[in-house]
């Protein structure tokens, strides 16, 4: 593990999630970001860098800073779908070495379910998408089923296998309060929900739900005067590959390779070392590609590797510890809730679900279809 | 009120591939520097940067990389479904998404050869599906 400490996770918290009928996306962020910044023993005025993503302003930083009474000194709004934060972190991790900040609030926020926004096609279609949306493509899952067929056609990996990762997710949630499912369900279940876009069955998809959260990062300097045992940043890495799924050059192989590798090297850390592992789970396909991308197993593995409930409790890999997007809540961009599960396992505050000893977390967000992976690698002191 | 399906907008890139759909034609680009085939148009070649790019008519004949068959669709789709997407790889080597279209949807596998066909997919809006060989 790499000897020195730059910036540690310092404060985490969700907002209400769900269904938030008559809240705004603005609320919920500032919900989180309250809650977070107690969670850190910190002040509003801490903050000196502000990084969020969002489709509800032409600016959410302006937006967001003005409306929480911040005024930046440092903002980053990058936004590529939903791993954005684990992006953010990093680029939170990288300005902080560089001495420009201090102290970066990272929110996010979205009522797309009160909204119902997620499925009105534009009437047009501009630039280079005017070449995938008139065809009818189910955004986003429509792309991941495509990846799917290609995975099963290259490699023989089944709905069963697929399904071995909901019915373990759901394992998870059924051990946290905050999950929006928490009703056990069987492969059958899964394999006997209806179609969306072949081969994936409804209960391959995430919620869509409403949420938010915040994730408070400090540099090392100002880790001393914080709350709570600080979680250390320890690798990062992301890697863009395309925009549309047509131009993914192989529909079975992620960015998740490069961003993993990136961040293993920056950590210093091997596969074995990693305790707990929080994966974007959009879709079923998502995480078993990202499994094999990260190097837990090899190319085409990802079916067998999942397999006999080796991600659920007590199983050899703890995996989605929370419910994941399939089970917990997914509004949209789940990437924050990757990080704040990430970080109260590694407290030990996660009760019934804790992984016992966890010391280090990988969280990694993937997002657009496929579009982009980021990679974070987290520990504790020992 | 009828949905129409989102609308393909010609633009600086794309007026002449369009062009070429409405007279049954599948146009993609070639490099003039690097000699290599590009779908969709643009500007300038993604593999080697060169500005200097040619439209060349295709075969119209390809593989099916990958395909889904959609059983829940949105907005304009919605009465559609079921319905098979694909990305077609064309024998240039460049992929385009499609839809799959003809009466044998059942026997729709990856690999398969299919033939491009121009169809009116709604009003004043004909797009390149593709059908089985
Ligand atoms: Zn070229």
């Amino acid at each position: 593990m790499r000897p020195d400490r730059i910036a540690a996770i310092v404060g985490v918290a969700e907002s209400d999630l769900g269904v938030t009928p008559g809240k705004t996306a603005l609320q919920l962020q500032a919900q989180a970001a309250k809650a977070a910044l107690a969670d850190a023993g910190l002040e509003k005025n801490d903050v000196d860098a502000l990084f969020t993503a969002g489709n509800w302003a032409w600016s959410p930083n302006l937006m967001l800073a003005e409306y929480l009474g911040i005024q930046p000194r440092y903002a980053d709004g990058t936004n590529i779908g939903g791993s954005s934060f684990e992006a953010h972190l990093g680029h939170a991790l990288a300005g902080i070495e560089a001495g420009r900040f201090e102290v970066a609030l990272i929110t996010y926020g979205s009522t797309q379910r009160s909204d119902q926004s997620r499925n009105r096609p534009a009437n047009h279609a501009t630039l280079v998408e005017q070449f995938e949306r008139p065809y009818g493509l189910p955004a986003p899952v429509g792309a991941y089923a495509l990846a799917a067929m290609r995975h099963m056609y290259q490699y023989g990996t089944t709905s069963e296998q697929l399904a071995e990762i909901a019915v373990a997710t759901r394992k998870w949630a059924m051990m946290n309060e905050k999950a929006m499912m928490r009703t056990p369900i069987t492969i059958e279940d899964v394999l006997s929900s209806r179609w969306i876009a072949e081969p994936l069955h409804l209960l391959d998809c995430c919620l869509v739900t409403d949420g938010g959260g915040a994730v408070v990062v400090a540099s090392a300097r100002r880790v001393g005067s914080t709350r709570k045992k600080p979680v250390w940043v320890l690798g990062h890495g992301e890697m863009l590959t395309h925009y549309g799924i047509t131009n993914m050059p192989d529909l079975t192989v992620t960015g998740a390779v490069q961003s993993g590798q990136a961040a293993f090297a920056m950590a210093g850390v091997r596969h074995e070392d990693i305790d707990v592992v929080e994966i974007y789970d959009s879709f079923t396909i998502t995480v078993l590609l990202t499994l094999e991308a990260l190097g837990f197993c090899q190319p085409g593995e990802g079916g067998a590797f999942a397999s006999d409930q080796r991600t659920a409790p007590g199983g050899a890999f703890p995996m989605n510890t929370n419910g994941g997007g399939l089970s917990y809540c997914h509004p949209g961009m789940y990437g924050i809730f990757l990080l704040i599960e990430a970080t109260r396992q590694l407290r030990g505050e996660c009760g019934p679900r804790q992984v016992p000893d966890a010391k280090i977390a990988l969280a990694h967000g993937t997002g657009g279809v496929l579009s982009s992976s980021a990679t974070i690698i987290l520990g504790r002191d020992a | 009120m009828a949905e129409h399906i989102p609308v393909p907008v010609p633009d600086g890139d794309s007026r002449v591939f369009w062009e070429g759909v409405a007279q049954g034609k599948l146009l993609i680009q070639r490099c003039d520097a690097c000699q290599q085939f590009i779908f969709y148009p643009r500007f300038l070649c993604p593999h080697c940067f060169s500005d200097s790019l040619a439209w060349v008519e295709a075969q119209g004949t390809g593989t099916i990389y990958s395909y889904t068959v959609v059983h829940r669709a949105f907005g304009p789709f919605a009465d559609q479904a079921p319905y098979v997407v694909a990305i077609v790889e064309l024998a240039e080597g460049v992929r385009m998404m499609t839809r799959i279209t003809g009466s044998e949807q059942d026997a729709v596998r990856i690999g398969a050869p299919v033939r491009v066909v121009f169809v009116e997919a709604d009003e004043g809006v004909t797009l390149p599906y593709f059908q089985l060989n």
